[in-house]
């Protein structure tokens, strides 16, 4: 079981009064043949995030530092990395979050093996995505046009927030800890992707069957520790898993309807 | 010695996976072409997850009177009709069967009351025109083309870079070779077709929206190969980006806060972008605040606001108010949604400028302003390209989305730039498929290889050289004083003058000798890139003595219709030194000339 306990109470401080000064941050240097903390002394200007503080390392003490990044802004999902032992992006916390004169440490994600550094092989992720079916829409309407309602799309919308950061991955305890499962389980991040087409209003596709035996959705036990650590706030064990959990079960444990299909095809 | 390298070989390969990339890429594999990406991050991360208020295209959902003529007017008028013509007829036609695709393929756009797909406004376009999602249109964009192109089967090598392209005998495109970021080792690509689909260069510039990838590898591999680029002058600076905290200076606020109501005021509270409105828009712009106001809901009975002039116009006005001493504490203007709409519009309209300015910056823009400053965001330089099939001047080589020049002509409106990808990225795809159905195996010789094998090496052989970091920082703070928003002919002398010492400390920096994930030696080969890139841009700014669009000069203050409106200026790279020549802008036919002599209401 993961030891997340809860996001950080929402920063409402301005960054006026944030933590200026000069800062230890200890970062994880090493590859697949192991590593060890390095500290590193380091100037913080207000209103900072964690990252800014690592490519200020990165530029004036270690240009080797391995650390992925795009956007700087939430929103492409390549800063992943374990903060202080919490799965969060580096571009969005802010070092008014943590206690100054207390050294600050930065990990890679722990549920992927290292390549180096901060960087980790999220390459499972992207084999997994293969597995995953893709839409299968309707054809559009008489007057050639594909209707759907804005409250029929605002879950999916939801799930399609999903930013790929693979927070929700890392932290994961099905597969954090355990290793062979990876062969098993897709992961939250995919259990959306299942869940947006079971709901999207024009899918022709039953993906449950998928869902539960290309995707193992029912090794999930609902701890809920994806949803904590989501950037973009998405409930994922709430509105995605839960919702496709029914559905799966709907489809293959339902007494009545297993009676209903024992029925219908006798005739 | 080539067999030495590891080694593929494709019929297409497709620089960037960005928008642009993946459409080319899905288009190339379905006719059939064998097709690759390669990437510098991870696939789905480009620079397209950043694109925020929506995708243009006249599908006439909010407005039955929109189509494709009005929207190639917009689009000319907002790139001061230095816009390839054909280009963006193209793309006017074109646009709304591509939106219409990405929503076959899985996109969730927002909308209308009755079911389509919504619209909203943006600057410069007549009407409410961008199909949006929220304002989170590029990731949802991205995602679909990545999960339509990896259902396809589509093979991607990621965090890889591409140090310099490969040709045959005839000078023929044959491929490329780069290396992987995370072992540091050599790879070859051979291919009969190249697509750049690289992004923009304002990874140059101090204050940008851009990320690290931005860095012109695309304009900078087609010039070294020979290929023309044009429009290099012309950079966009979006008016609004963040200016507070310093860590967040620079970071994309949409446009879409203006096109849902917000305004901009300088610190007097006043709406100056009324003192800015100019000639060529006067005719279709509100003039005072009631009627700029009921804009929103009375498109026929009323014009538009002047918030929503084109970004060239815009953000020139935030820089003359900042001059002028009417800024914020922070050096900007202030952006106001707060006072004008509900916080739950905002909060579903603009979630992620919500989220952004909570997080970042603790300001909610429910309850106060928000600060603001022009950003260098995209560059509508690039390739030259056949308007058709997107081929560069150098057989077997394409371009399209950024990395392509000519469609957006001076200055680019909002919401072009997504359609843009998909549209030329199509036919970029299209284009070099064809292309490679006819051409002949791919033949590199063994010298390409091995010399573009020591360029890559050296900066990790050099000892003791200088910091690629500080060569960087330098660059960008040097364009950024020098060849901004507002040029002059002394600044643009010195901005040459810096970067030959540029060159000359980037030839001498050296990076730490591990080749493994080596961030110091990925900024040292990029940065020749950038300062080839950035000397096109300084030069073609120098040579165009006029202010049009994103190219303003102190010293030329008016466009001059009579020279340079009426030319594209070439840039060429021959022999380790770049060239400016001035040639004829490509004349549109009669028929699309009169679109321009109404005056709409």
């Amino acid at each position: 079981m993961s030891t997340v306990t809860t996001v950080e109470p929402e920063a409402s401080a301005r960054p006026s009064n944030a933590p200026a000064g000069e800062w230890v941050v200890k970062i994880w240097r090493g590859d697949a043949n192991g590593g060890s903390f390095v500290d590193y002394r380091v100037p913080v200007q207000e209103g900072e995030v964690v990252l800014d503080v690592v490519h200020r390392i990165q530029a004036s003490q270690a240009n080797d530092l391995a650390v992925r990044w795009n956007c700087k802004a939430g929103k492409c999902g390549s800063c992943s990395a374990e903060i202080d032992g919490k799965p969060r992006l580096m571009c969005m916390t802010r070092m008014e979050n943590f206690t100054p004169g207390v050294p600050l440490t930065v990990t890679p994600m722990k549920t992927f093996p290292i390549i180096k550094d901060l960087a980790t092989d999220v390459s499972f992720n992207y084999e997994v995505a293969q597995r995953v079916p893709s839409l299968k829409i309707a054809d559009p309407g008489p007057d050639g046009v594909r209707r759907m309602f804005q409250v029929d799309v605002d879950r999916i919308q939801e799930y399609r927030k999903c930013i790929e950061c693979f927070l929700c991955q890392d932290v994961c305890h099905v597969i954090r800890d355990h290793e062979d499962n990876k062969r098993y389980f897709a992961g939250p991040r995919f259990f959306l992707r299942y869940a947006e087409m079971s709901m999207h209003p024009l899918n022709t596709e039953d993906v449950r069957t998928m869902a539960k035996e290309d995707g193992g959705i029912g090794f999930c036990n609902i701890t809920k520790c994806c949803t904590e650590v989501c950037p973009e706030s998405i409930k994922i064990t709430d509105n995605a898993i839960i919702p496709m959990k029914e559905r799966v079960v709907d489809r293959h444990y339902d007494p009545i309807a297993w009676l209903g299909r024992k029925i219908a095809r006798r005739h | 010695m080539a067999t030495d390298y590891e080694t593929y070989e494709f019929d297409v390969i497709v620089i960037g996976a960005g928008g642009a990339g993946l459409r080319a890429a899905i288009e190339s594999m379905s006719e059939g072409a064998s097709t690759a990406v390669i990437t510098k991050s991870l696939l789905g991360k480009a620079h397209t997850v950043m694109a925020e208020g929506g995708i243009a295209a006249s599908m006439g959902n909010v407005y039955p009177e929109d189509n494709w003529k009005v929207h190639f007017r917009d689009t000319m008028r907002g790139g001061k009709m230095l816009n390839n013509w054909r280009m963006a007829q193209l793309h006017a036609q074109e646009a709304p069967d591509r939106v219409l695709e990405l929503e076959e393929w899985g996109a969730v756009f927002d909308r209308t009351a009755d079911g389509r797909i919504s619209q909203r406004d943006f600057g410069g376009h007549r009407y409410a025109r961008l199909a949006h999602v929220g304002d989170r249109t590029g990731l949802e964009m991205i995602r679909t083309l990545q999960q339509r192109s990896v259902a396809m089967g589509l093979t991607v090598f990621a965090e890889c870079t591409i140090l310099r392209l490969l040709h045959n005998e005839d000078g023929s495109i044959a491929g490329a070779m780069g290396y992987w970021r995370a072992s540091g080792s050599f790879v070859v690509f051979k291919a009969k077709a190249v697509v750049l689909a690289t992004g923009g260069i304002g990874r140059s510039w101090k204050v940008t929206s851009n990320s690290w990838e931005c860095t012109g590898d695309g304009h900078a591999l087609a010039a070294w190969a020979g290929a023309d680029l044009i429009d290099m002058e012309f950079v966009q600076f979006h008016p609004t980006g963040m200016v507070w905290p310093v860590s967040v200076k620079g970071l994309l606020v949409t446009e879409g806060v203006r096109g849902d109501g917000g305004t901009l005021r300088n610190s007097q509270g006043e709406r100056f972008m009324f003192n800015y409105i100019p000639e060529m828009f006067k005719s279709e712009t509100a003039d005072t605040e009631e009627e700029a106001d009921r804009w929103y809901t009375d498109k026929k009975g009323a014009r538009r606001t002047p918030d929503l002039l084109p970004r060239d116009e815009v953000a020139r006005a935030i820089n003359s108010e900042v001059k002028a001493g009417r800024g914020t504490p922070h050096g900007g203007v202030y952006l106001d949604i707060f006072s004008r709409r509900d916080p739950d519009y905002i909060r579903r309209r603009l979630p992620s400028m919500y989220h952004q300015f909570k997080e970042l910056a603790g300001v909610d823009i429910t309850r106060e302003p928000m600060e603001i400053a022009p950003t260098c965001h995209y560059f509508m330089g690039g390739v030259r390209v056949n308007p058709e099939t997107q081929a560069s001047t150098v057989p077997g080589l394409f371009a399209c989305g950024e990395a392509a020049g000519g469609m957006h002509g001076s200055n680019r409106l909002g919401g072009n730039s997504l359609s843009d990808l998909v549209v030329f990225g199509r036919r970029a795809g299209l284009g070099a498929s064809e292309y490679a159905s006819s051409a002949k195996a791919p033949v590199v010789s063994g010298g390409q290889l091995s010399s573009i094998a020591s360029e890559g090496e050296a900066p990790l052989s050099r000892n003791g050289g200088e910091n690629p970091f500080d060569v960087l920082h330098d660059l960008q703070d040097s364009m950024h004083s020098l060849v901004g928003i507002i040029r002059t002919e002394a600044e643009l002398a010195e901005a040459l003058e810096k970067l030959s010492e540029f060159d000359e400390r980037a030839a001498k920096a050296s990076a730490a000798p591990s080749r493994q994930y080596n961030t110091g030696w990925h900024h040292a080969l990029d940065l020749r890139c950038q300062l080839t890139v950035t000397r096109c841009v300084a030069m073609a700014a120098r040579a165009r003595k006029e202010s049009r669009g994103g190219h303003t000069r102190d010293d030329f203050p008016g466009p001059d219709k009579e020279h340079f409106g009426k030319i594209n200026l070439v840039c060429r790279y021959r022999d380790g030194e770049v060239t400016v020549t001035e040639e004829p802008l490509p004349q549109m036919p009669a028929e699309l000339a009169t679109l321009f002599e109404e005056t709409p209401k």
